[in-house]
C-alpha cells in the first residue's frame, strides 16, 4: 500500500510554549473561557464575517446570514449550538488539530509547533483570546 | 485505486529511466487530473483560448522579438534553436547535465545566456524573463506534460513532495489540504482547484499582470501566512519538479488565464 512520504523536517524555530495546558482540556473541549469577560454575540458575527478578523465564512456557511458566498470546506454551522457545548465549540477554535490532526482548519489560538511562520506572524495567535471568547458566545446561540 | 495511479503513472512517464514513486494516499488519480481551466468561468477559458484576446500573448510576442534579438550579444537564442524547442517545455524541470542540478526554463533560459551568449542573468519575475519563458513554454502549447523521475532527481522529488504535504504558517496548511483534498470545494466564491503548474507563466487577474509559477506559489505560502520563499530558489524549483510529476499527462497551457 502507498506510505506516505512525509518526514517533518524543519519547524527549526518552532515555539514549543503553548497557549492552552492539557489540564485545560476535558475530553474534546475546553470548558473554562480564555479570558474574563462576557464573550457578546453581536461582536462574534461581525468576526466571523469579516476579513480582517476570523473569515469563517471562507469556509463555513450559515443560513441566514448576511453574507455573500460562503465557502463549504468545512461543514455547515447552521444550528452548531445544539449539537456543540460552548466548551467544544471553543477548543475547535482554539486548536482543532488537538482534537482531530490534519484537519483543514487553522489553529486560531495557537503558537506551538508551527512550522516557517511568516515574519510579521510569528509568536501571535491569529485571533485575540477576547475575539475567540465572541465567537463562542455566536456560535453557541446558533441553535438552528 | 491508488496503486493503479501509481502504474498508471510509471507507464506515462516510462520513455525515461524512471525510478519508483511511490503515491501518497490522497494523490489525485491520474484519470481525475483537470487543469487549472477546468475552474475558471466560461468566459475566462474562452478568453485564454482566444488567439488575439489572451494579455498572455503580449508576453510571447515580446519574448518571440527577444529570441531573435542581436543587440547586445552576437549570437541571438535562434541562431542555435530554430524549431527544435517544440515540446521541450513540456519535460521542465529537467536536470542540467553541466551542473548535475535540476532547473526550471527560467534558470535553463539564463544558463544559456551566461554559457553562450555571454549575457548577465535576466532577473526573476522581469519582464523579459517572464517573456522568453512564455514564448518557449508556448511552443509546447497542448504538449502533456511528461516530467520523469530519475535516481540524479528523486532527492530533489521527495524534497518537493515534503513541502507539498508539510502543514506550515500561522494558518498551519499544507498544499494537499486545499488541492488533493477539497479541490471541487469553495473557499467563499472561489473554486479550490487541484493546484497544477501547467498554465504558468500566466496572466492573472490578482496581480493584473504576467507572472511565474514561483510567484505563485508565493502567494499561496503567504495566504497560510507563511514566510515565503524567493523566486528562483531551489525550494520552489523542487516543488515546481514535483508538481510537474503530479500533473503528468496535463497539457502545458502557457500563458493561461488565472484568477
Ligand atoms: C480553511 C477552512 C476553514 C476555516 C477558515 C475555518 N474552518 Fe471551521 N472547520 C473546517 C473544517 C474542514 C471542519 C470540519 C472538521 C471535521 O472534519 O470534523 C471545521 C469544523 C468547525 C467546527 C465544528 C463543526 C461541527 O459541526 O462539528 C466549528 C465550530 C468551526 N469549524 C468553527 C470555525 C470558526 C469559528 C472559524 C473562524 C474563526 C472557522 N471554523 C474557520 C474548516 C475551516
Amino acid at each position: 500500500m502507498a506510505v506516505t512520504v512525509v518526514s517533518l523536517s524543519a519547524c527549526e524555530n518552532a515555539r514549543t510554549d503553548t497557549l492552552i495546558q492539557s489540564s485545560q482540556i476535558q475530553d474534546d473541549a475546553l470548558p473554562e473561557p480564555l479570558i474574563d469577560i462576557e464573550g457578546e454575540a453581536k461582536e462574534g458575527e461581525q468576526i466571523f464575517d469579516s476579513r480582517d478578523a476570523g473569515h469563517c465564512v471562507l469556509c463555513h456557511q450559515i443560513n441566514g446570514l448576511d453574507v455573500e458566498f460562503q465557502g463549504d470546506v468545512g461543514p455547515e454551522l447552521t444550528g452548531v449550538g445544539a449539537r456543540l457545548t460552548p466548551g467544544q465549540i471553543r477548543l475547535r477554535i482554539v486548536d482543532y488539530q488537538r482534537v482531530q490532526p490534519g484537519v483543514t482548519m487553522p489553529s486560531y489560538y495557537r503558537i506551538h509547533d508551527l512550522n516557517q511562520v511568516g515574519e510579521e506572524f510569528e509568536g501571535q495567535p491569529v485571533l485575540t483570546a477576547e475575539q475567540i471568547e465572541h465567537l463562542v458566545a455566536f456560535l453557541s446561540d446558533q441553535k438552528g | 485505486m491508488i496503486r493503479l495511479a501509481a502504474c498508471l503513472l510509471i507507464l506515462l512517464t516510462s520513455c525515461s529511466p524512471t525510478a519508483d514513486v511511490t503515491l501518497p494516499d490522497d494523490a489525485i488519480a491520474t484519470k481525475d487530473l483537470q487543469s487549472g481551466s477546468a475552474f475558471l468561468t466560461e468566459e475566462t477559458r474562452a478568453l485564454q483560448e482566444d488567439d488575439f484576446e489572451n494579455p498572455g500573448l503580449l508576453w510571447v510576442e515580446r519574448g518571440a522579438d527577444l529570441f531573435v534579438d542581436t543587440s547586445a550579444s552576437s549570437k541571438s537564442c535562434a541562431d542555435c534553436h530554430d524549431e527544435q524547442l517544440k515540446g521541450v517545455a513540456a519535460s521542465y524541470p529537467q536536470l542540467d547535465e553541466l551542473s548535475a542540478e535540476l532547473v526550471n526554463l527560467e534558470k535553463r533560459i539564463n544558463l544559456c545566456r551566461a554559457r553562450h551568449q555571454d549575457l548577465p542573468e535576466l532577473t526573476y519575475e522581469s519582464d523579459d524573463l517572464l517573456a522568453l519563458t512564455a514564448y518557449v513554454a508556448n511552443q509546447s502549447h497542448g504538449a502533456p506534460i511528461t516530467v520523469a523521475v530519475t535516481e540524479e532527481t528523486r532527492a530533489s522529488y521527495e524534497a518537493g513532495e515534503a513541502y507539498f504535504y508539510t502543514p506550515r504558517g500561522q494558518f498551519n496548511l499544507a498544499c494537499n489540504q486545499c488541492h488533493n483534498e477539497n479541490w471541487g470545494k469553495k473557499l467563499r466564491g472561489d473554486t479550490i482547484s487541484q493546484g497544477h503548474g501547467n498554465g504558468f507563466p500566466a496572466y492573472r487577474y490578482e496581480w493584473q499582470s504576467f507572472g511565474s509559477l514561483h510567484r505563485r506559489l508565493h502567494d499561496c505560502d503567504t495566504g497560510v501566512r507563511a514566510e515565503p520563499f524567493t523566486l528562483g530558489s531551489q525550494t520552489y524549483i523542487d516543488l515546481e519538479y514535483y508538481l510537474a510529476v503530479r500533473a503528468n499527462g496535463l497539457p502545458v497551457e502557457s500563458p493561461a488565464i488565472r484568477r
